[in-house]
C-alpha cells in the first residue's frame, strides 16, 4: 500500500474512533450537557480547519474571509430550509439539499472572489478575503427578504417595507435580527459523516495529479509553470474546494442554532479557524483535525482561562512562525524527533 | 450645501486613512511586507494620549508627543522582535505573524482597558467655522485636513530630498544591490517603521477626536480601510497612498450620507474588489517583475 | 527544419535594453552553448524563451512552430524545457513526486477521478510512477525517489531538476548553469550526461555555461552574448578563439 493511502486510513481511523468515543461518552452521560452540546460545534470547526487547510497550507495562500464563506452557506440553507420547512418535511432530506446549496452558493463566491484576485501576489488574496468577509456580514445585516404568493421581497430598510402580503407573507432575514427559527436539523451523527466526505474530498484531492499541481504553485510558481501546470486553474480549484466546505459548515452551524445572526462571522472567527491550522501544522490535515479539537475543548474545560484565550492564540501564532523558520530550533526538534520516533520518521518522508 | 459638507468631512476621513496608508506603502515598499498590526499601533496610539490625558493630567500637545513616541518604539519593535527574524521566510509565514502581532495588541488592549468603549477628549483646539447658515465645517475636520496635507508634503520632501529617503528608495527598489551599494538595509526597515509608526499615532489622534471613542478595535477597521486605500491608489507608492486615502474617505462619507450607512463599509470594500479587477495595480502602482 | 529559430528577439526593463537583436537557430540534435560575462542577458533569453518574460521584440520558433505570445504553460505543451541557474524545485515534495509533475500534461486525468478513485486515476498514476522511476533511473536518483527534494545533496538536486525537465519531453531543453557549483569530476560527469540525455531523448539541447572545458567540451556551436547584444556565433572552436570573445571575457 502507498504511503499515502496508509496515512489517510490512519487519519479516518482516529475520526472514526474519537466519534465513537464521544457517542459513548455522550450516551452514558459521562460528558454531561454542557460537553455533548459543544460535539456539533467541533465537529464544523473540524470542517473548517480542514478546508482552510487546503487553502493556507497546501496551495500556500491565506485567506481571511473564511467566516464570510461560513456566513453565505448559513443564510442561503436557512433561507431554503425555512421556506421549504412544511414541504421536506424528512429533516435528513432537508439538511442534505441545505447543505448542498448553502456548499455550492459559497462555492460560486469563492470563484467569484478568486478570478480577479488569485491572479496577483500572494497579500492581496488576504486582504481581498478579508474584505469580503465584512462585505458579507455587512450586507446580510441590513438586508431584508421575504417571501410571499408573489414572490421574494427585498429591502434595505426595514421588514415593513417589503410590502408582504398579509395572509402568505413570511419574512426571512430580518435584518440585523437576522433568521429564526432555523430547523434544529443538525445532529453529531450528520456532522461526523460531513467530517469523513470532507477529509475524502481533501486527501484524496492532495495526493492526486491536481494536488500535486497545488502544492507545486505553493512550492515554486516560476517552476511549476514551466512544467506546464496553469497556475490560476489550480489555484481557483483549491480555493473554490475551500470555500465550498467552508459554506458546508455554515449549514451546520445555521441548522444547530436556531437564531441564525451575523456576529459570529467575524474577523475573529476567521483568525481562530487561521491558529487551528497553524497550530497543527500547514498542510498537515489530521494536524488540523487534532488541534482543532485540543484548542476548542481547552478554553471550554478551563474556563477560568477563557479571557486570554485570544492572546494565547496570538502567542501561537507568532511562536509558530518564528519557530518553524528559526534554523536552530528546527534542527533541534528535527534531532529530537528523529531519534525518538526513527521509524516514524522515515514513514512521514514517504508521504 | 449639506453635500459639500459630507464632502469636506469625507476629505477630513481621507486624510486620516491617507496618513495609516502612508505607512502600509512605505512598509509594503521597503519590506515587502503587510504589515498587519499597523492598525493597531493606532490604537495603541490612542489609548496613550487616553490615558496621559485622563490619568496623567498632561496638557494635549504633551500627550501627542507621548503618542508618537510610544508608536515609534512600539513600531520599531515589533519589527525587530517579529519581523526580523522571518526576513527569509515565506511571505506567508510573515503574514501570519503579523496577523498575530495585530491579535495580540488588541487582546492586550481587551485585557488591559476592557472591551467598554471610552470617551475620547477631543485635543483640537481648533474652533469650528460656520462658513454661513447651512454649512458648518468642524474643527476637527479643519485640523486633519491642514495637518494631513502638511504631512504629506514634508514626507515627500523627506523622501526625495534627504540621503535617508533616497536609502529608502534603493531598498524599495532593490535590497540586494542597495545592499552592495553600502546601504544599512536593517537600519533603514527600521527607520521606515518608525516613520509609518509615527504617523500612525498623528492619525490616531486625529482620527479619535475626530470620533471620540476609543476600545481596543479601534484602529483595526481603519487599519483595513487604510490598506484598501493604499492598495487603491497602488502598494508601495506614497502618493498613490495619499490620493487612494481620499478617495476612500470621500466615497465613504458619501455613501454613508447617500446610499446607507449600514453598507458603507461593504461599499467601501466593493471598491477594492472593483479596482482589483480593473487595474490590479492600483491607479498609481509600477508593474512589479519577479527576478527569475 | 530547425530545432529552434529566434529572429531579432529583443526586451527592455526600465528603458534598458536587456536583450537586443537576439537571433540564432538551432539544428535538430544539436549541444548550442549560450556563453557571456554576467548580466550580459543569458538567463533573459532563456527567460523569453519559456514565456516568463514577454519579448518586446522580435519572434521565434519551435520546429517552425510560432511561439511568441504563448504562455510559459503553453511553451511547456509544444516542447520547450528548462532548468534553472538557482535550482527551482518542489522542495518539500518528494523526488518522486518532482517528476510526477513534470508528466502532469503527459498523463492527464480530472480532479474528480482522482478525489472519486476512478480506474483513470489508478492507469495514470501507475505509468506515471513507472515513467518517473524509469527516469531517475537515468539519473541514479530512484534509490531516493521518496526523499523530500529539499533534503538531496546540491549535486543531486542539479540532476533531478533534469530529470523533471524531460519528463514533459521536451524537444528543446535549456539548461542554465548546469556545472554551477560542481567540482572538475562532477563536471565530466555531468558532459557525459549531457550527451547521452540528447541521444537517448532524441532532443536539442541550448546551454548557459561559465565553465569553459564544459563548453569547449560538449557544444558544438554557441553565441557569445555581451550587453545584451550578440557578439559573435559559429563553431565553438573558430568562437573561442576569436580575440574579441577573449576581450570581452577578460578585458583589455
Amino acid at each position: 500500500m502507498k504511503a499515502a493511502t496508509k496515512h489517510n486510513l490512519v487519519t479516518y481511523a482516529i475520526v472514526i474512533a474519537l466519534f465513537a468515543a464521544a457517542q459513548l461518552a455522550s450516551a452514558t452521560g459521562v460528558l454531561g450537557s454542557h460537553l455533548s452540546g459543544l460535539l456539533v460545534p467541533i465537529s464544523y470547526y473540524i470542517i473548517l480547519a480542514v478546508s482552510l487547510n487546503l487553502t493556507v497550507g497546501i496551495l500556500g495562500e491565506l485567506s481571511l474571509g473564511h467566516a464570510g464563506f461560513m456566513c453565505v452557506g448559513a443564510y442561503f440553507s436557512a433561507m431554503f430550509s425555512v421556506i421549504t420547512r412544511d414541504v421536506i418535511t424528512t429533516p435528513l432530506l432537508r439538511l442534505c439539499l441545505a447543505m448542498l446549496i448553502g456548499g455550492l452558493v459559497a462555492a460560486v463566491f469563492g470563484v467569484l472572489i478568486g478570478i480577479p484576485v488569485l491572479r496577483l501576489r500572494g497579500d492581496y488574496l488576504a486582504i481581498v478575503t478579508l474584505a469580503f468577509g465584512e462585505i458579507i456580514k455587512n450586507l446580510f445585516n441590513a438586508i431584508y427578504v421575504g417571501i410571499d404568493k408573489n414572490g421574494l421581497h427585498f429591502s434595505m430598510k426595514n421588514a415593513m417595507s417589503m410590502n408582504l402580503d398579509k395572509a402568505t407573507g413570511k419574512t426571512l432575514i430580518n435584518g440585523a435580527l437576522g433568521i429564526s427559527p432555523v430547523p434544529r436539523d443538525s445532529t453529531f451523527t450528520i456532522c461526523f459523516v460531513v467530517i469523513l466526505i470532507t477529509l475524502f474530498v481533501v486527501m484524496n484531492l492532495t495526493d492526486s495529479r491536481a494536488g500535486r499541481a497545488i502544492m507545486s504553485v505553493r512550492d515554486n510558481r516560476i517552476a511549476a509553470e514551466t512544467i506546464g501546470v496553469s497556475i490560476t486553474k489550480y489555484k481557483l480549484m483549491a480555493f473554490t474546494v475551500s470555500a465550498f466546505f467552508a459554506g458546508i459548515a455554515g449549514v451546520l452551524y445555521a441548522h444547530n442554532i436556531s437564531m441564525l445572526n451575523t456576529k459570529i462571522f467575524n474577523y475573529n472567527t476567521s483568525i481562530m479557524i487561521l491558529v487551528y491550522v497553524v497550530l497543527g501544522g500547514l498542510g498537515s490535515i489530521r494536524g488540523s483535525i487534532i488541534a482543532t479539537l485540543l484548542l476548542y475543548l481547552l478554553p471550554e474545560l478551563l474556563r477560568s482561562f477563557n479571557d486570554y484565550r485570544m492572546l494565547f492564540y496570538a502567542i501561537i501564532l507568532i511562536l509558530a512562525m518564528l519557530l518553524n523558520n528559526n534554523e536552530k530550533f528546527k534542527s533541534l526538534v528535527s534531532s529530537v524527533t528523529g531519534r525518538l520516533l526513527h521509524r516514524k520518521g522515515k514513514e512521514a518522508a514517504e508521504n | 450645501m449639506s453635500f459639500i459638507s459630507y464632502l469636506v468631512n469625507g476629505v477630513s476621513l481621507g486624510g486620516i486613512y491617507a496618513l495609516i496608508a502612508l505607512g502600509y506603502t512605505m512598509v509594503y515598499g521597503i519590506a515587502k511586507m503587510l504589515n498587519f498590526a499597523h492598525g493597531d499601533v493606532i490604537m495603541v496610539g490612542g489609548f496613550t494620549v487616553f490615558m496621559t490625558m485622563s490619568l496623567g493630567g498632561v496638557s494635549p500637545a504633551v500627550a501627542v508627543l507621548a503618542a508618537i513616541i510610544v508608536c515609534t518604539l512600539l513600531g520599531v519593535t515589533i519589527e525587530k522582535v517579529a519581523y526580523k527574524p522571518l526576513r527569509n521566510a515565506t511571505p506567508l509565514a510573515v503574514l501570519i505573524t503579523a496577523i498575530g502581532v495585530s491579535y495580540l495588541l488588541q487582546n492586550l488592549a481587551l485585557l488591559i482597558f476592557g472591551s467598554n468603549s471610552r470617551t475620547f477628549k477631543s485635543v483640537v483646539p481648533v474652533k469650528a467655522w460656520k462658513v454661513n447658515d447651512t454649512l458648518t465645517i468642524s474643527g476637527e475636520a479643519i485640523t486633519t485636513i491642514v495637518v494631513s496635507l502638511v504631512i504629506m508634503l514634508a514626507l515627500t520632501l523627506f523622501i526625495n530630498k534627504t540621503k535617508i529617503g533616497s536609502a529608502m528608495l534603493a531598498v524599495s527598489e532593490d535590497r540586494g544591490a542597495a545592499q552592495l551599494m553600502g546601504i544599512n538595509v536593517n537600519r533603514t526597515i527600521s527607520i521606515t517603521f518608525a516613520i509609518g509608526s509615527a504617523l500612525a499615532a498623528v492619525a490616531s489622534v486625529l482620527l479619535c477626536s475626530s470620533y471620540p471613542q476609543i476600545n481596543a478595535y479601534t484602529g483595526a477597521m481603519p487599519g483595513i480601510k487604510a490598506f484598501t486605500a493604499a492598495v487603491f491608489g497602488g502598494i508601495g507608492s506614497i502618493p498613490g497612498a495619499m490620493v487612494g486615502g481620499i478617495l476612500m474617505g470621500i466615497i465613504e462619507n458619501l455613501s454613508r450620507a447617500y446610499i446607507s450607512s449600514q453598507i458603507a463599509d461593504a461599499i467601501v470594500f466593493s471598491v477594492l474588489i472593483i479596482i482589483l479587477l480593473i487595474k490590479p495595480t492600483g491607479i498609481m502602482g509600477k508593474k512589479y517583475n519577479e527576478k527569475v | 527544419m530547425k530545432a529552434l529559430e529566434t529572429k531579432n528577439l529583443g526586451i527592455t526593463f526600465g528603458g534598458l535594453k536587456a536583450v537586443d537583436g537576439f537571433t540564432i537557430s538551432i539544428e535538430q540534435g544539436q549541444l548550442y552553448g549560450l556563453i557571456g560575462p554576467n548580466g550580459a542577458g543569458k538567463t533573459t533569453v532563456f527567460n523569453m524563451l519559456t514565456g516568463v518574460y514577454k519579448p518586446g521584440s522580435g519572434a521565434f520558433f519551435l520546429e517552425g512552430q510560432p511561439l511568441l505570445g504563448k504562455s510559459p504553460v503553453e511553451i511547456s505543451k509544444c516542447g520547450i524545457a528548462r532548468t534553472f541557474q538557482n535550482i527551482r524545485l518542489f522542495d518539500k515534495q518528494s523526488v518522486l513526486d518532482n517528476v510526477k509533475l513534470g508528466l502532469h500534461n503527459r498523463f492527464p486525468y480530472s480532479a474528480i477521478s482522482g478525489v472519486l478513485r476512478l480506474p483513470s486515476y489508478f492507469k495514470n498514476e501507475k505509468l506515471m510512477d513507472e515513467t518517473a522511476i524509469e527516469l531517475l533511473k537515468v539519473f541514479d536518483l530512484d534509490g531516493e525517489a521518496y526523499t523530500i527534494a529539499a533534503n538531496l545533496p546540491y549535486g543531486k538536486q542539479r540532476k533531478l531538476e533534469i530529470a523533471r525537465a524531460l519528463a514533459t519531453q521536451p524537444k528543446l531543453l535549456l539548461l542554465d548553469e548546469p556545472a554551477a557549483g560542481m567540482n572538475p569530476n562532477e563536471t565530466a560527469e555531468l558532459m557525459e550526461n549531457i550527451r547521452f540525455i540528447r541521444d537517448r531523448f532524441k532532443i536539442s539541447i541550448l546551454l548557459i555555461e561559465h565553465d569553459m572545458s564544459l563548453v569547449s567540451g560538449i557544444c558544438e556551436e554557441i553565441t557569445v552574448l555581451n550587453f545584451g547584444k550578440i557578439l559573435t556565433s559559429g563553431k565553438t572552436a573558430d568562437v573561442l578563439s576569436d580575440p574579441e570573445v577573449i576581450k570581452a571575457y577578460i578585458g583589455e
